[in-house]
């Protein structure tokens, strides 16, 4: 199953944002049923090494490769096949859970019946609130929210998770590990921040640390 | 794609019943804005006739003005933009579906109702067709041109003043032909010339700027 994922290589990157160096000749590889998993202290470029990752930034030296492809050069075709699940949540203050989780599902290229949504939510224990404007949620409910979405992606290839267990509680953490273990187990990848020990189980776990050096 | 552009639509729209004083303001504003000049310049029926299309024209171009700057305001803040920017559709077309929704919301309110502003300037009844008819092709014109100005100077401090200073002079030919198409109506020689001139605008406008947006925005994501 993992020969059918494709991988996503990382090749001699380099990035400055304004004066700053962050890192420089990075190089990594993750394979389909492989987790990475990257940590360093606060403004170590975490954030902008997953921007990166997903094309979303342009790094100022060296390139990310998606099936032996730049990402960059495949775009859509790239996106289609990857969850990015940033710090900011995506969720708009006057929609409902249902909603918001419809339209970030709409906007990946996923097609849900309702049902699944209701699913999705409840599986991140947030059965009952799917009626609820956002606006009343608390910022741990919006995370959930947010990540509801992962419950929805099990044919993503690439799941790229910025600080995913920022703002959750004891349980939540559980079922989001539990999410992307499962994931894992399909033989996906799975590239995430966290400040957390994480008890994923997964065949391979990979770790870089940024500013270590 | 066309699942997840009428959800894009659908959602805008739904945003903005759930938040109709956004709405309003700017309706609100061009109905007192176009009202002001009867009130300031007094009834002279002869003078008030020649500038009313110049004064509607003036006055849905700075409405629309007020309204870009939510464009993609609340979509960047909240992230909903980098989900969009990593999105399934070309970024171009979900541009496209944002900015149809945005002109529905604060363009079409604006062409529905310059006929009764028309009103207060005893403008020719028969008139109005051509009058009505060139703010519905150029107010879509303005909404397109107005989305680069907003992509451009989104998340800047003041993009306000900025975006005002980018996007009016690019107003300009839409404003002169626009207001120009009514005024030749009513000097009898017909409108149609500028009618069909905002039309084609408003298809090269439509085919391109989307694109332009998009360029921006992944900029502004940088």
């Amino acid at each position: 199953m993992e020969t059918g994922t494709p991988s996503l290589e990382a090749i001699d990157l380099h990035c400055v944002r304004g004066e700053r160096r962050l890192f420089s000749a990075l190089s990594f590889t993750v394979r389909g049923g492989e987790l990475l998993r990257i940590g360093g202290p606060n403004g170590s470029g975490k954030t902008s090494l997953l921007r990166i990752a997903c094309a979303l930034l342009e790094p100022t030296r060296g390139e990310v490769r998606w099936a032996g492809e730049n990402v960059r050069r495949l775009q859509e075709e790239f996106w289609r096949q990857l969850v990015y699940i940033g710090h900011a949540n995506a969720i708009k203050d006057d929609l409902t859970s249902a909603e918001n989780l419809r339209v970030a599902c709409a906007l990946a290229g996923i097609r849900v019946e309702p049902a699944r949504i209701g699913a999705a939510l409840a599986r991140l224990g947030l059965a009952g609130c799917e009626n609820l404007p956002a606006r009343v949620l608390s910022q741990g409910q919006r995370r959930r929210t947010a990540l509801a979405r992962l419950a929805l992606s099990d044919g993503m290839p690439l799941w790229i998770l910025d600080e995913p267990f920022a703002a959750l509680d004891a349980a939540a953490v559980e079922y989001v590990q539990n999410l992307i273990a499962e994931h894992l187990s399909r033989g996906a990848a799975v590239v995430l921040t966290t400040h957390l020990e994480t008890r994923i189980t997964a065949a391979t776990t990979r770790r870089i640390d940024l500013g270590a050096s | 794609m066309l699942a997840a552009l009428r959800c894009v639509i659908h959602r805008d729209l739904l945003l903005a019943a759930r938040r109709s004083s956004d709405v309003f303001t700017v309706l609100l504003f061009f109905v007192i804005v176009v009202s002001l000049f009867p009130l300031g310049i007094g009834p002279d029926p002869a003078l008030l006739r020649t500038i009313a299309p110049g004064v509607i024209w003036v006055a849905a171009l700075l409405a629309s003005m007020l309204a870009l700057q939510r464009m993609f305001a609340s979509d960047h803040s909240d992230g909903t933009l980098e989900q969009m920017l990593l999105g399934a559709t070309p970024l171009g077309m979900t541009v496209a579906a944002k900015v149809f929704a945005h002109w529905l919301v604060s363009g079409l309110p604006l062409v529905l109702i310059s006929p009764v502003l028309a009103l207060q300037f005893d403008f020719p009844q028969e008139l109005l067709r051509v009058l009505t008819l060139s703010l519905a092709l150029g107010t879509p014109v303005l909404s397109l041109i107005g989305a680069i100005g907003a992509a451009l100077t989104l998340g800047l401090r003041g993009g306000g003043a900025l975006l005002s200073l980018l996007v009016l002079p690019l107003y300009v030919p839409v404003l002169i032909i626009g207001a120009g198409s009514a005024e030749a109506a009513a000097a009898g020689i017909g409108g149609q010339p500028q009618l069909l001139l905002l039309g084609a605008l408003l298809v090269f406008a439509g085919a391109f700027a989307p694109w332009a947006v998009a360029v921006a925005l992944r900029i502004s994501a940088e």
